[in-house]
């Protein structure tokens, strides 16, 4: 069993409203000094088998065809 | 004019549209299920409005994904009219018909309240019921209508008239880029917009600006 970790990320220039709220609400609870705070997506994947290459392979494939909207997002593939 | 709606669970407008294109068109839409490969020989393809999926992992991203999404881009491609509306355009950005995504709404909040729209491009089989600039006013429901292009694809889409629809005396209610509320794919055939015009079609929903959208589509424009 392989187990990957998928993370999705908006892109740059790529408002992200959920971000600017969290980045306020920061600052409400006193944290000074936070820049910017983007908020992005993470899946944990169990792939069976055990050809690591295979397994990237499939899940970048899951990442363009579902994971990410790549539009809007990017996405970084880990395999643990 | 035959037309054909698209159902998917989660989707809850579906009755609201079905009854509009019956009323406006004189006949019933046929329905088509998620799991469906084929859709009836038809003129018009609708996809109602909703929450398909719960908006689990983006809104519209499952719907998309499922089989009748694919009859949908095959009778695109052959050049049938399609209309998304709200949720229904999710999907349609999710499956790749139509250029741009919808975002959160800037506020953070589900905004349910009338907008002013103006009609941006009267030029098409889905607007001509109306007269070019026209304002109409119509109800929007949505939570994720924030509409977001890369600057290339707003300049190419701004430059085709590909916005057919755009907010109006500063009613934008999600901070969408350039105040748009609808666009049109390059062929002139999908449309995707976040207000429901299938809701202000007879004087019990308070006014009848949606009626020339379908009255324009089903071919019964005065």
């Amino acid at each position: 069993m392989i187990k990957a970790r998928v993370t999705v990320t908006l892109k740059n220039g790529v408002l992200d409203p959920q971000g600017k709220a969290i980045e306020g609400a920061l600052s409400a609870l006193d944290f000074s000094g936070v820049g910017s705070v983007r908020q992005g997506k993470v899946f944990d994947i169990e792939v069976e088998g055990s050809d690591r290459e295979a397994a990237e392979a499939d899940i970048k494939a899951m990442c363009e065809k579902l994971l990410a909207n790549t539009v809007i997002e990017n996405y970084q593939v880990e395999i643990g | 004019m035959k037309s054909a709606v698209v159902l998917l669970p989660g989707l809850n407008r579906d009755r609201d549209m079905i009854a509009a294109l019956t009323k406006i068109g004189g006949q019933a839409p046929a329905t088509v299920w998620q799991t469906d490969t084929e859709i009836p020989d038809v003129d018009l393809i609708v996809i109602p409005g909703g929450f398909s999926y719960g908006d689990y992992l983006r809104c519209g991203a499952i719907a998309a994904r499922m089989p009748v999404m694919r009859a949908v881009a095959e009778k695109a491609a052959k050049g049938v009219m399609v209309m998304g509306v709200c949720n229904g355009f999710q999907i349609l950005l999710e499956a790749g018909l139509l250029p741009g995504a919808l975002m959160r709404n800037a506020s953070l909040n589900f905004v349910c309240r009338e907008v002013k729209l103006e009609v941006a491009n009267a030029n098409t089989a889905f607007t001509r019921g109306y007269t070019p600039g026209q304002i109409i006013r119509c109800p929007v429901a949505h939570h994720d209508g924030n509409f977001f292009a890369d600057a290339e694809t707003l300049a190419r889409i701004e430059g085709e008239s590909q916005v057919v629809f755009r907010y109006a005396d500063g009613t934008n209610p999600n901070g969408s880029l350039n105040d748009i509320a609808g666009v049109i794919s390059d062929g002139g055939n999908v449309l995707g917009l976040m207000p429901h015009p299938e809701n202000l079609i007879e004087a019990a929903h308070g006014g009848t600006d949606g009626r020339a959208l379908f009255e324009g589509l089903l071919g019964k424009a005065a």
